[in-house]
């Protein structure tokens, strides 16, 4: 299938058209609340949390014996928030630091996981396939009361973001001077939280345990790059997040043998990689051309100055000088000669060089103000 | 006891010793999720090693997915310096996509590969002793147990030589570097053997039970000691203590040995956490809740100090006065009364010579804030001991 039969499938082929309506959804949840969790360091919790979920839906299938994905989803639901909250009990209540409490409750709650779902498989009733899907994600098993049940979700969730944008963006910032402006930080601290934990949940069935983490952060990291202002971040995460979903989907869908999750995340890995190199202000690329800019800015104030060294000897300030004299000195090239001249400060004529009056002054004033044309 | 079953045993407690060793230093360096990084990242190291080589057990699979763990590591570093991102979203970003590099390299050779992913993450110790290893024609023995204890003895060879170093370069960095060893050297040094670690013991356990055999023993070792040497030692014997367990536990439950591995870790862990001596859960609440009292007994001898009416001094007029509910002023009250801080005469509380200089002694600490003062303080009124 190439990618022109896929677009005229999307609006016609019902699988497709779940399956990509549902990864969308996802991402952009994923996105919104992957923007908290960068910014309040918990970037690891989602990778905790999301093999944590996973004894949950073991048991949840051992208690009702169904495959039934919105019962697996709120055991998943209950057993990521107790790892939510013992990875605070530890963190608080002893010395170990967070990245041992995020290990320890990651590799315990998954091993344990582990153990539930190979002894379901030894039991007699043949209803347990199927339940491994939840480890790598199986974005084809979703149907249209999944995305519903997505769509419902992501609803929620946008309805107590602006609800609470306020509390939230307080807490996110300024921990402190919430608590001493009154509001209970407790609450809006486990409300943040439980929706992180959420939003993990709900996207275990399509990408699995294993990559949950990287569908929360991907899209929040590559956002951070372009924006300074926490509702923009939040804007750009869904939309990266829903497009690494969309494209994601397109991909493994033209190809044989390729399953969605690990492409969305790689998707969503380019994205990131290109907001690092192209963001304009924070990104890679810009960054070192203003250095070498800066740089040359540098080279060219000091042969300036090394220039008004030699004027200053003279009285005629015009007096001129071979090029030769310059060629001691290390910050001298024959480019910021030119540029110098193109700046009006230096003439040139033939082999000889000499400085201008608005050279000289430039010179003089060049460690005492910022120069004004700041190039 | 079968053989095999003996050398599951063996294989797991080697497993568990290895792990054990690594995970301390990285524990105590704050690396942990580090672990749980390289534990997915070697996944394309692996599946490309397994190209070029068919065997789970070659060495220079065993390198190759090593050298991918070390990778990982620096492009953490390499994120991490370059100031666009925190430290953990820098690991979050790079070992998902590692991992679903690798995923996605197994599913598009699926036909002429026989690995599965599975394997990679959760590894099956049952079938370990399967696959033997032939020295001219005679078996001396798994192969997984040879490339473990193989790991286990570097592991500790380096242990013993660098013991030092380590130690200092894990608690100290800036005074490791003024002393000459460079702590780079040492924590490249560290990734190596744990990245080694991870992937010679993935076939046998599988990548999960490499970072809780890492993590786990060291953090319940971390809770009991504060001693580095102790430290090592009961994460080696939790680790060991939960792998022959594990084992039968899982013979018992007929289920995966990685998994009640695990969960024995995780009962260890839980058991360590709510009850270690000083720094369990339990130990940590009573303390609170001592330490609570200690202050209202203060406040209130202050209280008393302060007031030489009678009406102040009232029994039940304590209650609205310090807002104290009944409880909690009855268990202060007695507490005072049976160190002999204050007698009641008539329901009208007074300081006795020993509540008066105690109170004085008390101001004077709170003034001046010099801890030794209240440890005088515990010494000469056995507080809550009495």
């Amino acid at each position: 299938m190439d990618l022109q039969e896929y677009f005229s499938l999307v609006f016609t082929d019902y699988t497709l058209r779940t399956i990509t309506l549902g990864t969308a959804i996802l991402g952009a949840v994923c996105g919104m609340l992957g923007s908290f969790a960068v910014l309040r360091k918990q970037s690891l919790l989602g990778d905790a949390i999301s093999h944590a979920a996973l004894p949950g839906i073991a048991i949840a299938f051992l208690i009702t014996g169904a495959k039934e994905s919105n019962t697996l989803l709120i055991g998943a639901l209950v057993s990521g928030l107790i790892g939510t909250f013992w990875i605070r009990g530890i963190i608080t209540k002893t010395h170990l630091k967070s990245d041992t409490a995020l290990g320890l409750i990651l590799s315990l709650f998954f091993g344990f996981g582990m153990l539930l779902l190979t002894f379901i498989q030894k039991q007699p009733n043949a209803n347990q396939a199927g339940l491994d899907k939840y480890l790598f994600g199986q974005a084809a098993t979703l149907v249209e009361s999944d995305v519903w049940f997505m769509a419902i979700v992501a609803g929620l969730c946008l309805f107590v973001l602006l609800l609470f944008w306020k509390e939230f963006k307080l807490l996110l910032f300024d921990a402190d001077y919430t608590k001493t402006l009154g509001f209970n930080t407790k609450f809006i601290d486990i409300l943040i939280t439980s929706f992180i934990v959420l939003a993990i949940v709900l996207g275990l069935q399509t990408v699995g345990v294993v990559l949950m983490s990287a569908m929360l952060l991907a899209p929040a990291a590559a956002a951070r790059q372009w924006t300074n202002s926490l509702s923009v971040m939040v804007i750009l995460a869904s939309v990266f997040g829903a497009f690494a979903g969309v494209f994601g989907t397109t991909i493994s869908a033209s190809q044989n043998n390729l399953s969605t999750g690990p492409v969305i995340v790689i998707v969503a890995g380019v994205f990131v990689l290109i907001s690092f190199v192209f963001s304009p202000s924070r990104g890679l690329l810009f960054r070192q051309i203003r250095l070498i800019k800066n740089r040359r800015d540098l080279e060219l104030h000091k042969t300036l100055a090394f220039m008004y060294h030699i004027a200053e000897t003279h009285d005629d300030i015009s007096h001129p000088h071979t090029v030769k004299i310059l060629n001691n000195f290390q910050g001298y090239t024959r480019s910021t000669l030119k540029k110098l001249v193109d700046r009006n400060y230096v003439t040139l004529d033939g082999q000889m060089w000499s400085l201008t009056e608005n050279g000289f002054n430039t010179a003089s004033n060049l460690y005492n103000q910022q120069s004004d044309n700041n190039e | 006891m079968s053989n095999a079953q003996i050398e599951i045993q063996i294989i797991a407690s080697l497993v568990a010793i290895a792990c054990a060793i690594p995970g301390t230093f990285l524990v105590l360096r704050k690396m942990a999720m580090i672990s749980d990084a390289i534990s997915h990242s070697i996944l394309p190291g692996i599946v490309i090693g397994f190209f070029i080589t068919h065997d789970l057990n070659s060495p220079l699979l065993i390198l190759l997915a090593a050298l991918t763990g070390i990778i990982t590591v620096v492009l953490v570093e390499y994120i991490q310096k370059t100031g666009l991102v925190k430290e953990d979203t820098a690991i979050g970003l790079v070992f998902p996509i590692l991992f679903s590099i690798g995923v996605i390299m197994i599913a598009k050779n699926a036909n002429d590969v026989h690995l599965d992913i599975d394997a990679v993450l959760l590894g099956e110790l049952a079938f370990a002793p399967f696959d033997r290893l032939m020295i001219a024609g005679s078996d001396v023995g798994p192969k997984s147990m040879w490339i473990i204890g193989s790991i286990l003895v570097i592991t500790i060879t380096l242990l013993i030589a660098f013991f030092k170093e380590l130690k200092v370069s894990t608690f100290d960095a800036g005074l490791a570097s003024a002393l000459g060893f460079s702590p780079v050297i040492m924590h490249y040094g560290l990734m190596s053997v744990a990245s080694v670690t991870t992937v010679g013991a993935f076939d046998a356990v599988g990548a999960i039970l490499v970072v809780a055999l890492m993590i786990a023993p060291a953090a319940a070792a971390y809770l009991i000691t504060t001693d580095l040497k102790k430290m090592l030692l009961y994460a080696i014997c939790f680790g060991v203590f939960s792998a022959i367990s594990g084992y039968w536990m899982a013979h018992w439950l007929d289920a995966s040995i990685a998994g009640s591995i695990t969960t024995m870790l995780g009962l260890l862990f839980l058991s360590v956490y709510l009850f270690a001596p000083s720094k369990g859960i339990i130990a940590v609440m009573y303390r609170e809740k001592q330490q609570r009292i200690e202050v209202s007994l203060l406040t209130f001898l202050l209280h008393l100090q302060n007031h030489d009416e009678i009406e102040e001094r009232h029994v039940n007029h304590l209650n609205e006065h310090i807002n104290w509910q009944k409880v909690r002023s009855k268990t202060v009250l007695d507490l005072a009364l049976k160190n002999n801080m204050i007698s009641i005469d008539n329901k009208v509380v007074s300081l006795t010579e020993k509540g008066k200089t105690f109170t004085l002694k008390a101001i004077d600490y709170i003034i001046t804030n010099e801890d030794s003062q209240i440890e005088d303080m515990k010494d000469d009124f056995f507080l809550f001991r009495g």
